[in-house]
């Protein structure tokens, strides 16, 4: 089992003819159960035509219709990203997974709350995200396939290559994963640590979860109160950076302490005694999971 | 990207937020200028650097004569201006905004961002101004209070008069205060900003709100869109490593420890900082080369780590995923050769082509120290910078 996505999942990638775009369409259609996934790409200048094979529509809206794709993926260039977005909700998707890094916070402002005035179903990954990855079956999204090894635990991390890490030490461990999802670096986006680890509570095929946070916002506080009080599985944490100095925006736009708020130290203490064991040694992410495994 | 004040009050007028009359200057003569320009019996002299406290640090005086504001303009112009913002070394003051003087009768404080948890524009508004309100915030939590805007119908004017009537203006003002707070949320949405804020926001004993400070922050992921806000980017406020790195799109933080750190992701590079704090070093960047790292950036990103003096050895952490690990190994023995690298040198490479990047580095006949996870990594790179003091 796994969460969001399986092997059956259809996807649509927007933008797929953008140099981004295709590359990781390849990638990702040939990781796997991929050439089944991916059956729709989404250009309304390029519509009829295909890119090695997969048919390109002119809107999510069509795709959806000519070829039963119910996700999208989202490699369209920041300032027409949140359109792309809406389009994805408005064509009533499951899931729109936006990988666009430096979408303007305004556009996703707006494009957020349309979503919740229209009371819109469709779920929100990112952006400035990796995607999400359900090893050995489907892989949407940037990360690299080969380090994944399908099994039993759950992933959810803001950052791209330090999920790369959690999950690159499971593997060593021999550990595999249901589902490994990276919700992404941005201030406003879709879903949160809370809504993933809920996923996979509900989730038969998980035993336990690696959440991973950093620096910024309460999300990672909010979510460690909610596994306190619902988790019935172990949940496993780091978050990254106990050096950064308050003011200073860590690369990702949502990594800043400010207002002496949001800092590493604090959200470590919060789920520590929201019972999440906790490392402050990123090397050591897969041995806790491993110590907390029946 | 942030403003000076005096550019932040320019925004301001032209949205109609109320702020005294006063005019920017760049030398000592172009302040007396002003204050002659303003005509009047108070002035203020107030320096312009992006950091906050600068009253505290000595860098705003009222002056009661022409002769007052050109020794207060003498004093102020050049000076290295120590705020708790600022860091020890201060900032040095190249621009004054002289002001005509305000009779404060009550100082107000103004803030205005985005929700990360509802997800929408906030105002903060309190009656505590012209204090440091992290303080308020800390310790009297009720004095502040907070408006959620919700953005399909922008600030409404019952909230905006509402919100003042709480934070002590007087109903005389009520519907001027009411103007000036929906003319911020104006310039606040249509600017991009990130953070708007004025502390102190004053009654005047006439009456008037006036904005007399202005803070204004913009979304850099949206100043594609405002090359006229681009115009105010002011560099000599910036880490001039920082401006070196933004050319070639890196992602670079100068920080205060000896172990530079060259990392792809931003996560992974605040949990490689991590790293070596926790085996007793300190990190002497937060340096994120990306995804799609090329030996040109590398090598970029070598020299930038470089020049910082107190940089005593380098740790390199990539996990290749689409980044591929043989290209950043030839990336890092030609730029360790290109700057003849004279400090301790540790890799870790994971990931894709991981055994081919190592064969390189072995190869290349430099003194690289190899790793094989984060810890060793971490560990070896402060035996290494410890071992040379």
């Amino acid at each position: 089992m796994s969460i969001l996505i399986n092997k059956n999942t259809k996807v649509v990638t927007q933008g797929i003819t953008g140099k981004t775009g295709q590359f990781h369409t390849q990638t990702s259609r040939a990781y796997a159960n991929g050439k089944s996934c991916y059956v729709a790409g989404v250009n309304p200048k390029k519509a009829g035509e295909n890119f090695e094979g997969i048919p390109i529509y002119k809107s999510v809206a069509e795709a959806k219709t000519q070829s039963g794709c119910s996700v999208s993926v989202i490699y369209v260039p920041p300032p027409f990203a949140a359109d792309a977005i809406w389009e994805a909700v408005e064509a009533d998707l499951d899931l729109a997974i936006c990988i666009t890094e430096g979408i303007p916070v305004r556009d996703m402002v707006r494009v957020r709350d349309r979503m919740r005035d229209e009371k819109r179903r469709t779920l929100l990954l990112g952006p400035n995200c990796p995607g999400v990855i359900t090893p050995e079956e489907i892989k949407i999204g940037i990360m690299p396939g080969h380090i994944h090894k399908k099994g039993r635990v759950g992933v959810v991390s803001r950052s791209g290559t330090l999920t790369y890490e959690a999950v690159g030490q499971l593997t060593e461990l021999g550990i595999g994963q249901s589902t490994a999802v990276g919700i992404g670096g941005d201030p406003v986006n879709g879903l949160k640590h809370i809504d993933v680890l809920r996923l996979f509570n509900d989730d038969p095929g998980t035993e336990a979860v690696v959440m991973i946070g950093e620096i910024g916002g309460s999300d990672e506080e909010t979510a460690a109160q909610w596994v306190k009080a619902n988790m019935k599985k172990p949940v496993v944490g780091f978050i990254a950076g106990v050096t950064a100095p308050p003011g200073k925006r860590m690369g990702h736009a949502g990594a800043i302490i400010s207002g002496g708020k949001g800092t590493a130290q604090e959200k470590l203490a919060v789920m520590e005694a929201c019972d999440i064991r906790v490392t402050r040694n990123p090397a050591e992410m897969g041995k806790l999971l491993k110590s907390v495994l029946k | 990207m942030k403003i000076h004040e005096y550019q932040g009050k320019e925004l301001f007028r032209k949205y109609g937020v109320v702020t005294p009359r006063g005019f920017p200057a760049f030398s000592v003569a172009e302040a007396e200028e002003a204050a002659k320009k303003l005509g009047g019996s108070v002035w203020v002299v107030k320096a312009q650097i992006h950091a906050g406290g600068r009253g505290k640090g000595g860098g705003v005086k009222v002056a009661k004569s022409l002769a007052e504001v050109k020794a207060h303009s003498e004093k102020i112009f050049g000076m290295q201006l120590v705020t708790h913002q600022t860091g020890p070394g201060g900032q040095k003051v190249r621009r004054l905004l002289v002001e005509e003087g305000a009779d404060i009768a009550k100082e107000l404080y103004i803030g205005m961002l985005v929700d990360r948890v509802t997800q929408q524009p906030c105002l903060l508004a309190s009656s505590e101004g012209g204090m440091d309100i992290e303080h308020v915030a800390a310790t009297t939590p009720e004095k502040i209070h907070k408006v959620f805007i919700d953005p399909s119908e922008g600030l409404t004017d019952a909230d905006a008069e509402g919100v003042s009537r709480k934070i002590g203006v007087p109903d005389a003002a009520l519907a001027q205060s009411r103007d000036l707070l929906k003319a911020l949320y104006k310039c606040f949405c249509e600017t991009d900003a990130s953070l708007a804020e004025i502390n102190p926001l004053i009654v005047t004993k006439g009456g008037k709100v006036v904005a007399l400070d202005a803070k204004l922050n913009f979304d850099d992921n949206a100043l594609f869109r405002h090359p006229e806000l681009v115009a105010f980017r002011d560099l000599d406020e910036e880490d001039p490593l920082e401006i070196e790195a933004s050319k070639f799109d890196l992602s670079y933080i100068s920080l205060d420890g000896n172990i530079g750190c060259m990392v792809n992701g931003a996560g992974l590079a605040m949990a490689t900082m991590d790293t070596i704090k926790l085996y007793g070093g300190e990190p002497a960047n937060f340096l994120d080369v990306g995804g799609g790292a090329t030996a040109e950036k590398v090598t970029a990103a070598f020299k930038i780590m470089l020049s910082n003096p107190k940089v005593k050895g380098i740790l390199v952490n990539i996990f290749g995923g689409i980044m591929k690990c043989d290209t950043i190994a030839a990336g890092v023995v030609s730029a360790a050769k290109e700057v003849k690298l004279s400090v301790p040198l540790v890799v870790r490479m994971k990931g894709t082509n991981e055994e081919f990047g190592k064969k390189i580095l072995a190869d290349s006949g430099l003194p690289i120290i190899s790793a094989n996870n984060m810890a060793e990594a971490g560990e070896r790179a402060v035996a290494a910078v410890k071992g040379r003091k």
